[in-house]
C-alpha cells in the first residue's frame, strides 16, 4: 500500500479507484478522495497525482486539466488575521 | 456515435445528475448529461453541503422535508457513501425582530410535520458550545436536518445513473440550441449536434444563458459566494450552525476541518469565483465574534462558486409556456444541493408519468414575469 498524500492518509489504490469513476483532474481527485486537502494543501503530493492520472489515463502530463490553487498560501490562524486587522486600523487612526 | 436521446440535460451539477438518475429509474431509457467540465465543478461541488427543512416558505419547507426522506435513504439506494449525517442545524436569532419571524416559521414547520423547536440560549450553547452566549436570544433546533459531502453525493448518483443506461458526457459545452417542430438541436462547442424531444436546463449560475439560447427568460442572477475551511481539529460540535444577521454559517467536516462561508450583500451580479483577501477579513471578525474562543483555528483554504438567485430566492421549476417540452431547475438561490433529492424526482415522475405536483406549479417561472403571488423566502445566508 502505497500513501500518496502523506497529509490526508490516501493511498495510490484509492486514486486509482476514482480515475476508474471517471476523474481525469487534480481537483476532481482532491474532492473524492481528499488527495491534496490537507495542511500542505497539495505541494507535496500533487504532482504525484498527477503522475498517477497521466499513467492511468495514458495521457501526457501536459495535457491535465491544472489545480486551482487559491489562498492562503500556508495555514493562517484567525487571531493573526484579527492582530493584523487591529494594527491596521491603528495605523489609519494615527494618520488621522 | 448516435446523438439521439429521449431527454438531454444541461448542466453536470447536481440537478442534472439526479434529475438523469430519477428519469432512468422511472424507466426513461435513453438520457444523456452535458457538462461542459467535470461533475460538481459548479456551484455543487463548491457549497458548503448543509441540508434544513427550517424554511420561511412553505414551498422551500416541504420540498427539503422531502430531499431529507429521500436522503435518508439514498446511500443504500445508490450503494454509494455520501458523508449523509444528521447532525441538526441550529439557527440563532439575535433581536426581537428575529425571535418574531422564527416563530412564525416554526409554527408554519412544525404545521408541515417537522419536528422542530425553540430554544433558548442555554440550551443552544450545549447544543453548540463556544457560542458567544451574549449575543443570542433564541435559537431554532431541529436534529434532523444535517450535513453531506456534495461530491460524493453527485459521484453516488452519477455512478448509479450509469449503471441505469445513462449516458454522462463531459467537457462538453453547449453554444446553441434550435428547435424544430417538436425536436431540440443542442449544439456543443465541438460541432456536435445532440437531438432530443425533451430538454432540461440544469445549468445553475448559467441558466439565464441556456435559456437566452431558446429566447426564454429566466431570470437567475449569478453572485459570487465565498467559503473556507480550517485545518482539522477534534471534534467540536454535530450541526451546521447558522446567523443571518451576523451572516455567517459553520459546520464541521468528518475529517474535523471547520467549513464555513458567509453571504455579502455588496456582492455585484457575476460568474467570477475568485477569492477576495477582504473576505478573508471579514470571516474572521465574524467567526471570532461568534466563537471568540476558537480564534486559534487556521485557515488552510478559502473558495467561492455561484449563488443562483432569483427574485424569491426560491427556484424555477417545471415547464415554461413559449417552448414545449423545455424544462426548468434552476435559480435554487444557495439551497440547491438540498432540494435536489425532492425536486430530481418531482420532475422526473412529472415528465414519465405526466403526474401533478403543486410545489413544482407553484414556482414556475411566470411568478418571477409578473411578480404576482411571490413570496419571498427571508432565511437565506
Ligand atoms: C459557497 C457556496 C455554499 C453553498 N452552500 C450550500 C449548502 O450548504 N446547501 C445547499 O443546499 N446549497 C448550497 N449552495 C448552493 C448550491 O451549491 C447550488 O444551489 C446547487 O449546487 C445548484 O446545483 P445545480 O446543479 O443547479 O448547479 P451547478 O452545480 O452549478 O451545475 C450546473 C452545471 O452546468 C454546467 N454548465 C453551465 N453552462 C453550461 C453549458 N453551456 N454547457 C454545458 N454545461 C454547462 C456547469 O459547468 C455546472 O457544472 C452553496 C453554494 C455556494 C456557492
Ligand atoms: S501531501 Fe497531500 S495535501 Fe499535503
Amino acid at each position: 500500500m502505497k500513501i500518496i498524500c502523506r497529509c490526508q492518509d490516501v493511498t495510490e489504490d484509492e486514486i486509482i479507484a476514482a480515475i476508474r469513476q471517471g476523474a481525469t483532474t487534480i481537483d476532481e481527485i482532491r474532492r473524492l478522495v481528499r488527495a491534496g486537502m490537507g495542511s500542505c494543501q497539495g505541494r507535496t503530493c500533487r504532482r504525484l497525482v498527477a503522475q498517477i492520472i497521466s499513467r492511468e489515463l495514458k495521457t501526457p502530463p501536459a495535457e491535465i486539466y491544472p489545480p486551482t490553487f487559491r489562498p492562503p498560501n500556508r495555514p493562517v490562524a484567525f487571531e493573526l488575521i484579527m492582530s493584523e486587522l487591529k494594527r491596521q486600523e491603528l495605523e489609519d487612526g494615527e494618520k488621522k | 456515435m448516435n446523438r439521439a436521446f429521449d431527454a438531454v440535460i444541461i448542466g453536470g451539477g447536481i440537478l442534472g445528475v439526479a434529475t438523469a438518475y430519477e428519469l432512468a429509474r422511472a424507466g426513461m431509457k435513453n438520457v444523456c448529461v452535458l457538462e461542459r467540465h467535470y461533475l460538481a465543478s459548479g456551484s455543487t461541488g463548491r457549497c458548503g453541503g448543509g441540508f434544513r427543512q427550517q424554511w420561511s416558505t412553505e414551498a422551500n419547507t416541504e420540498l427539503a422535508m422531502d430531499s431529507v426522506k429521500r436522503l435518508e435513504v439514498l446511500e443504500e439506494e445508490l450503494g454509494y457513501r455520501t458523508e449523509f449525517f444528521q447532525g441538526g442545524y441550529l439557527i440563532l436569532a439575535h433581536n426581537e425582530e428575529e425571535e418574531k419571524q422564527f416563530a412564525k416559521n416554526v409554527a408554519m414547520q412544525r404545521k408541515l410535520g417537522l419536528d422542530v423547536s425553540i430554544v433558548d440560549a442555554d440550551e443552544a450553547v450545549k447544543i453548540v458550545p463556544y457560542l458567544n452566549k451574549e449575543m443570542i436570544r433564541k435559537a431554532t433546533w431541529c436534529p434532523k436536518d444535517g450535513h453531506i459531502n456534495p461530491f460524493l453525493l453527485t459521484q453516488g448518483y452519477a455512478n448509479a445513473a450509469r449503471r441505469l443506461g445513462v449516458q454522462i458526457n463531459l467537457w462538453t459545452n453547449v453554444v446553441g440550441i434550435m428547435k424544430k417542430s417538436d425536436t431540440f438541436f443542442v449544439m456543443t462547442e465541438t460541432g456536435n449536434t445532440y437531438q432530443t424531444p425533451l430538454l432540461f436546463n440544469c445549468a445553475g449560475g448559467f441558466s439565464r444563458s441556456i435559456g437566452q439560447m431558446l429566447n426564454v427568460e429566466i431570470p437567475v442572477d449569478p453572485y459570487r459566494h465565498e467559503i473556507l475551511v480550517t485545518e482539522p481539529v477534534e471534534r467540536l460540535w454535530d450541526p451546521m450552525v447558522i446567523s443571518f444577521s451576523v451572516g455567517l454559517y459553520a459546520r464541521q467536516e468528518k475529517s474535523g476541518g471547520m467549513v464555513m462561508g458567509m453571504g455579502d450583500p455588496n456582492e455585484p451580479v457575476g460568474t467570477f469565483v475568485g477569492s477576495s483577501m477582504k473576505f478573508m477579513y471579514e470571516m474572521a471578525q465574524r467567526f471570532t465574534m461568534l466563537f471568540p474562543k476558537l480564534d486559534k483555528l487556521r485557515i488552510v483554504r478559502q473558495w467561492a462558486g455561484l449563488y443562483e438567485m432569483t427574485a424569491d430566492a426560491q427556484p424555477i421549476l417545471g415547464p415554461v409556456e413559449e417552448v414545449d417540452n423545455f424544462i426548468q431547475a434552476s435559480g435554487f438561490s444557495g439551497h440547491g444541493l438540498m432540494l435536489a433529492p425532492a425536486v430530481s424526482q418531482i420532475l422526473a415522475d412529472m415528465v414519465v408519468n405526466k403526474s401533478r405536483s403543486e410545489v413544482v406549479e407553484s414556482l414556475n417561472v411566470k411568478r418571477l414575469y409578473n411578480m404576482k403571488d411571490v413570496v419571498k423566502e427571508k432565511s437565506v445566508v
